[in-house]
């Protein structure tokens, strides 16, 4: 734990970071293009749905990042505001576009998988539905940032959203599960995909390993951009301070 | 080769999904990286306006 | 617990004064449920099919417009500095402020519930339904909207915002809450999503203060 409330400080922060960049950024390249290989190449075509089970390889991950980046950001806001750590509160803020990016990939690509499988662009099938929630919840989130002036007090006031809104993705889940259940009485829906083979599990875990080390990378670039950003207007307010007569 | 492109018929909705997953991916990437890009060279501009002449 | 009251029948003696609020929001109430004939055709049996989900929605909505001023209003004219100041748990205070809103605007939107499900064609079977969804899914939505209106009072254009972060939040009780209707309207019992529609709201009473209050304090100092 103290080794955790060492990144606190920010140089440290960047510093820790310069050196893991490049080994996610090897990590993830190596691992899509495995998982790429393996998944649109290696891996046999499904007996009912054909080629269009490939799109999971990409489908899944993204979802699975979707919510690890809001669980993510949750854990971050907390630490925020708990202990104060001026890094937690912008490693949260850095997590949220990523995050709503991988939840569009996965509305996006559920989309198209779902238009062959079920024949309908968009079902309110109740996965597809909470993550639809997720994402208005991704962008109040950074809307709640860009609003306020005070960036203190505007990471608090995130923070306090992402702890609601994390409160709130379980509850919509099992709502709209239920909800879903009671609307759908005779019809079958053939929910997620195939009975998970070793041929389709494999390149599933090793593209899901590349999206991981990828969403990594990029947290921590944005991260470092903030914290930059935040350094930044820090000296201009100095300097206009000093300014004044 | 023709096949593999053709997904079986489902083309368009396979290549579509890698497609739009590679355009945000590569997006969120470029979009993280010039900004960083963007606040480090100010900052260091700015260090450097006050460390003096 | 009497200065609660006695911030209770403030905040309910400003309502009263004001008296507009109530008459806004159970028109825009009114005019929403107007509108659904306009716009998908007046054809009964339709109207009926989709009576539950349009009332709640529409109760919804209602129930977003005074939130920008629940906090607003106090901010502006410093008391809300005064409240933070009481003997009162600021928690405790949001409690106040959000009973009052909901006596002077969520009853009178539950109680004139089955004149507007009428022009919507609604069974009258379900009725009772509806209105003890509305009962216990109006104080809810109040209690979810103030943790949005402490968010944003005090941002410029934080009314737009506001809807943007209580909504998806919402969601939850409008699903239970017009799937009860809905399954009273079927002729099904609607214990159940009633049940879940009851603890949607406890859980809203036991967290939405600690969060709107941590919300308010980042306004105070």
């Amino acid at each position: 734990m103290a080794g955790l409330h060492a990144l606190a400080n920010p140089a440290k922060f960047v510093r820790l970071t310069d050196a893991l960049i490049p080994w996610c950024a090897g990590l993830a390249a190596l691992a899509i293009a495995a998982g790429l290989y393996l998944g649109l190449i290696e891996a046999p075509a499904d007996y009912q749905q054909g080629e269009t089970v490939r799109i999971m390889f990409v489908h899944v991950p993204s979802a699975w990042l979707a919510l690890g980046l809001y669980t993510g950001m949750a854990l971050a806001s907390a630490s925020g505001l708990i202990w104060r750590h001026p890094v937690a509160d912008l490693l949260a803020k850095a997590m949220a576009p990523i995050g709503a990016g991988f939840t569009l990939i996965a509305l996006i690509t559920g989309s198209l998988w779902g238009k062959p499988m079920w024949g309908a662009w968009w079902v309110w099938d109740a996965r597809l539905t909470s993550v639809l929630v997720l994402f208005f919840l991704y962008l109040g989130y950074m809307a709640i940032w860009q609003a306020y002036d005070d960036p203190t007090r505007g990471a608090r006031a995130a923070a306090i959203l992402a702890l609601v809104g994390f409160i709130n993705v379980p509850i919509v889940k099992f709502s709209v599960d239920w909800w879903n259940t009671l609307h759908q009485p005779a019809s079958v829906v053939k929910a997620g995909g195939p009975a998970i083979h070793p041929s389709i599990l494999t390149p599933l875990l090793i593209m899901a390993l590349g999206f991981f080390a990828f969403a990594a990378l990029v947290v921590m670039i944005r991260a470092q951009g903030e914290i930059a950003e935040r350094r930044l207007s820090a000296l201009r307010l100095a300097e206009a301070r000093s300014e004044t007569p | 080769m023709s096949e593999f492109f053709a997904m079986g018929g489902y083309a368009g909705f396979v290549w579509s999904a890698y497609g739009a997953t590679a355009l945000v991916m590569v997006g969120l990437l470029i979009w993280s990286w010039r900004s960083r890009k963007a606040a480090e060279a100010a900052l260091q501009q700015l260090e450097e306006a006050r460390r003096g002449p | 617990m009497s200065v609660f009251g006695a911030l209770l029948r403030r905040d309910l003696a400003l309502a009263r004064r004001e008296g507009g609020a109530t008459f806004l929001v159970l028109g825009f109430f009114l005019i929403v449920i107007a509108l659904f004939p306009f716009g998908v055709g007046p054809e009964l049996d339709m109207l009926a099919r989709i009576a539950p989900g349009t009332l709640w929605v529409a109760a919804l909505l209602a129930a977003l417009l005074p939130l920008d001023r629940l906090f607003q209003a106090d901010r502006e004219d410093g008391s809300l500095d005064q409240l933070a100041l009481l003997p009162l748990p600021l928690e405790l205070v949001v409690l106040a402020k959000v009973a009052a809103q909901w006596l002077s605007i969520g009853l009178p939107l539950v109680v004139l519930s089955p004149l507007l499900a009428l022009l919507l064609n609604l069974p009258t079977e379900a009725m009772p339904t509806l209105m003890l969804s509305l009962a216990l899914g109006t104080p809810a939505l109040a209690l979810i909207g103030a943790i949005g209106a402490a968010l944003t009072v005090g941002i410029r254009r934080g009314g737009a915002l506001l809807s943007v972060l209580v909504l998806p939040l919402d969601v939850p009780v409008l699903i239970f809450g017009a799937g009860a209707v809905d399954a009273a309207a079927l002729g099904f019992e609607p214990t159940a999503h009633l049940m879940l529609l009851a603890a949607c709201a406890l859980a809203a009473l036991a967290l939405a203060p600690f969060a709107a209050a941590a919300a308010l304090r980042l306004s105070l100092d």
